[in-house]
């Protein structure tokens, strides 16, 4: 995990260029197809298997002026890498991050690779590729330079876009772009030691501060174009229904309405031949509407009469509930990992822990609702809009349209909250057939009522977990997932405590439903961190033993080197540990000060994180999160700081409030009325640390996010005495309070 | 349809809509003026707050009618090139993650600001309270309403 190494494995016909920039300068970027190979197997944040990856390129623009503009190639979903991953190149190029100029860049494939925002991993699978593309830009201005004055390059220095020879003379990178775009792009261009940083590890604003506090336009709700309409969509009422019949006399005798008919045929051949999108894709047609404006869209909309059917079951949470119980009772599972004889060794320990944990569904509550913009003619697809997956869109809309994945035009827009729920473009997809039907240029807005009932949830899950001790040790694990619609993939079923306890074992069953399912930020360790690390401590106490200390002695036990499904680093979470029970005072706090502990691996990074309760009126309330985190180097501290923060916050809100319950195959719930996100009030004070370790990045959109539930729910029972087996907490009130006689005592 | 004159960012607007338009969609649909954000519609996220009179509204919630007559400021109006005191404070921070709430917030807090220059924590937390931030920035936004505090004349 050097940082400052060369890069061996680039190949020259990797690179590409292109020097007949309009107006000059020097257009740089490289292809790391083969370069950028993880060590990982698969990162099981996103559903590795139905994304793409082709070629990635770093674009870095360089005008006769010296001015430096640099394209962002992945998504900008909140997680700051338009920011972030610009830092990384321009470290490398050497130009004063004051004379940068940073650009949303489009899709595309020939230049670009892995343009996606999931599984925390823009960073990382960056970090190679995006040092090298600025280190190459540098070398061959610097060779530039040397081939005028007729010195060998080595006798030259750069700073901040300055490139200065022996003899104290000077030429700016806009002084010699011309020339250098002319050059061979080298090859095992040396990069720099992490003692050279100027720009990585420097507080960096966001690069749209500007245009976010004085509202200018940005996000896909933000883009106009000439003879745009809108377009509102009546979708199935419940899951599972079908359209029957419709009435839209009195809609469209409505003001401002352009037309209205229905889609969904060119959706359904599609689905039918890519079983993979069929998961994202309502079997019924839907009546859209095309207005003028948003407001005469979404109002006539609501006055068509529709006649539904319910073609397939009606479900409920209620179903839901006993089903996945059943599963859990159940022997029909696959076993993900098994090591040892964990039946053998339960039937022979001393003491037996058995506990089960339940999670609800929950909506992705993203600020900015779905929406797309879609203009699709004879001679182009142009698509503008909010996407986590601009690669894998564009390809389904191809297919969709029957269209040549090179006619498509596909921009991002900055996206209002991503969370997972824009790695399905299934919004996208009904705007490029809107558009075709219409042949007009189309934006399809989502109403939030319409964004909560036909999301793509986090789905219902319940885990149970059961541990043996034998002699003082734990002897056994067996973990069991029921969950609806898929199970835990990838690593995760070999992240802590695998390879930690002798038998082990993971076992996952799961039940298909008509209620669409999907990856939410950090799937499956969102809710399974909790149950975990909650079972440890209750462990812990029933053994008798330290709570940090157990852990502690687990991660002895692992041998990484042994296993390379062990992807997490004992001595790095021993590290966060360390720091963690430093930070927070862990076992110094006054009396009336309850904390919680957790460490979690997850997206390759390693975090420890101690909640602090008091009681306030009988009532425990959150006051602070430490939160320690090791993700390598950190690129930019001041936007990693607010992603921990969020993602800690994001993890308590969520745990204690969030539920989305389903009567009659509807969501009970289709907005903020009646869905409770966490508000400022209930968000305690989050103190972050990170490791200086120098190692190369890992991921941070996610993993500060599963460690949290966990960190308040050990808090909570430390402060009432109640464990907390099922999330959202506050569904059970009577749980967190603290008993009457200790108020009294 | 009938005929409206509003006063938007101190200039007149002649605006022909539907007279149950909400103003968050005449403002950004028929004026262009789309800082104003939507987020829910039933005024519980306050990503589409404005001043109306000085005072933080949801426009999603108010029509055409409600506003006759007042004088309405968005986030474009704030100040002329982004340097009113929240604004600056938002920077200082660099509060936004995905930002989309954060127009919504900043027109919350500097209304709250303007008519209480020297708030509590509490008072800070009950007058933001209404704005929902799915990032949940929210530990930036209490530091940064506190210095707006600050510099506020």
């Amino acid at each position: 995990m050097s940082t400052n190494n060369t890069f061996n494995t680039l190949n020259r016909r990797a690179f590409l260029r292109n020097s007949s920039l309009a107006g000059g300068g020097l257009l740089i970027g490289f292809n790391l197809f083969q370069a950028c190979k993880p060590k990982v197997i698969a990162e099981p944040a996103i559903d590795l298997a139905t994304l793409d990856y082709n070629d990635f390129n770093a674009f870095i623009k360089i005008a006769d002026n010296g001015a430096v503009t640099i394209f962002s190639p992945n998504p900008e979903v909140g997680q700051g890498v338009k920011t972030s991953m610009p830092m990384i190149i321009a470290e490398e190029l050497d130009v004063a991050w004051d004379n940068v100029y940073v650009e949303q860049g489009i899709l595309d494939t020939n230049n670009y690779t892995r343009q996606v925002a999931g599984g925390s991993q823009s960073i990382r699978f960056g970090w190679d590729a995006l040092r090298q593309t600025g280190a190459a830009a540098k070398q061959m201005l610097v060779s530039a330079a040397a081939a005028r004055w007729g010195v060998d390059p080595s006798e030259c220095t750069v700073s901040e876009g300055i490139i200065t020879n022996a003899a104290g003379e000077t030429l700016g990178y806009g002084d010699v772009v011309q020339d250098a775009a002319q050059l061979e792009v080298p090859e095992n261009v040396p990069l720099k030691k992490t003692s050279e940083y100027k720009i990585m590890g420097k507080d960096t604003p966001n690069v749209d501060i500007d245009k976010i506090v004085t509202g200018k336009s940005l996000y896909g709700m933000d883009y106009k174009a000439e003879g745009m309409v809108y377009a509102s969509v009546l979708r199935p009422p419940a899951f599972g229904q079908k359209l029957v019949s419709y009435d839209d006399s009195a809609a469209r005798a409505m003001h401002g309405v352009v037309d209205i008919f229905t889609i969904g045929e060119k959706l359904r051949s599609m689905a039918e031949e890519n079983p993979g999108v069929t998961g994202i894709i309502s079997d019924s047609d839907k009546v859209v509407v095309l207005a003028n404006s948003t407001w005469e869209a979404m109002k006539a909309k609501n006055a068509i009469k529709a006649e539904w059917e319910q073609a397939t079951k009606a479900e409920s949470t209620e179903e839901h509930d006993k089903i996945l119980t059943n599963l859990l009772d159940g022997n029909k599972f696959e076993t993900l990992r098994s090591d040892g004889n964990v039946k053998k060794a339960l039937a022979e320990a001393d003491q037996v822990l058995e506990r089960t944990y339940e999670s609800p569904f929950l909506p992705h509550s993203c600020m900015e609702p779905m929406n797309f913009f879609a203009d699709i003619t004879d001679e182009k697809v142009h698509l503008v809009g909010p996407i986590q997956t601009p690669e894998r869109t564009a390809g389904m809309v191809s297919q969709l349209l029957g269209r040549e994945v090179d006619d498509i035009h596909l921009e991002m827009t900055r996206i209002g909250g991503g969370f997972g729920r824009r790695l399905y473009g299934n919004f996208a997809l009904e705007a490029a057939e809107i558009s075709d039907k219409a042949k007009k240029p189309v934006k399809l807005v989502f109403s939030r009522e319409e964004d909560m009932e036909d999301g793509i949830y986090r789905m219902s899950i319940k885990y149970r977990i059961k541990a043996g001790v034998k002699d003082g040790k734990v002897t056994a694990y067996h973990l069991k997932e029921a969950a609806v619609n898929s199970n835990m993939y990838g690593l995760v079923p070999n992240f802590f405590p695998a390879g930690a306890i002798e038998n082990y074992q993971v076992d996952t069953a799961k039940y298909d439903s008509n209620i669409t399912t999907g990856a939410w930020r950090a799937p499956y360790t969102n809710f399974l961190a909790y149950a975990e690390q909650s079972f440890f401590d209750e462990l812990a106490e029933l053994m008798e033993v330290d709570k940090i200390q157990l852990r502690l002695d687990l991660l002895d036990n692992v041998k990484p080197d042994e296993d390379e499904r062990i992807q997490y680093s004992p001595e790095r979470m021993k590290e966060v540990i360390k720091v963690a029970v430093e930070k927070s005072g862990w076992g110094n706090k006054p009396e009336h000060v309850h904390q919680g502990f957790v460490n979690y691996y997850c997206h390759n990074t390693h975090v420890a994180e101690v909640a602090d309760v008091e009681i306030e009126n009988g009532e425990p309330v959150l006051k602070k999160i430490t939160c320690v985190v090791d993700c390598g180097i950190v690129v930019n501290p001041i936007g990693a700081k607010n992603l921990v923060e969020g993602g800690v916050l994001d993890g308590i809100g969520h745990s204690l409030f969030g539920e989305l319950a389903f009567k009659d195959g509807k969501p009970t719930a289709n907005n903020f009325d009646r869905y409770r996100l966490l508000r400022i009030k209930e968000a305690p004070i989050v103190e972050t640390h990170f490791i200086d370790n120098g190692l190369s990045p890992t991921g941070l959109g996610e993993p500060a996010l599963p460690p949290a539930a966990g960190a308040v729910a050990n808090a909570f029972k430390s402060a009432t005495g109640n464990r907390l087996y099922k999330q959202p907490f506050t569904k059970t009130p009577e749980l967190l309070k603290v008993p009457e006689k200790e108020i009294i005592g | 349809m009938p005929t409206y004159q509003i006063n938007v960012n101190g200039a007149s607007q002649t605006v022909d809509v539907a007279e149950d338009t909400p103003v968050l969609w005449v403002l950004r649909d028929h004026l262009d003026l789309v800082g104003t954000k939507y987020g829910c519609g039933i005024g519980q996220c306050g990503a589409c707050t404005i001043h109306v009179d000085g005072t933080a509204m949801r426009s999603c919630s108010l029509t055409l009618a409600q506003i006759d007559g007042k004088s309405i400021t968005t986030i474009e109006g704030l100040s002329e090139d982004g340097t009113h005191p929240v604004q600056q404070a938002w920077k200082e921070v660099d509060v936004p993650q995905c930002g989309y709430c954060q127009a919504g917030q900043i027109m919350t807090a500097s209304a709250f600001l303007a008519k209480n220059p020297n708030p509590s924590e509490e008072d800070i937390e009950n007058a933001m309270n209404g704005n929902i931030c799915r990032c949940a920035t929210y530990t930036r936004i209490r530091k940064a309403v506190q210095i707006a505090a600050e510099n506020m004349d």
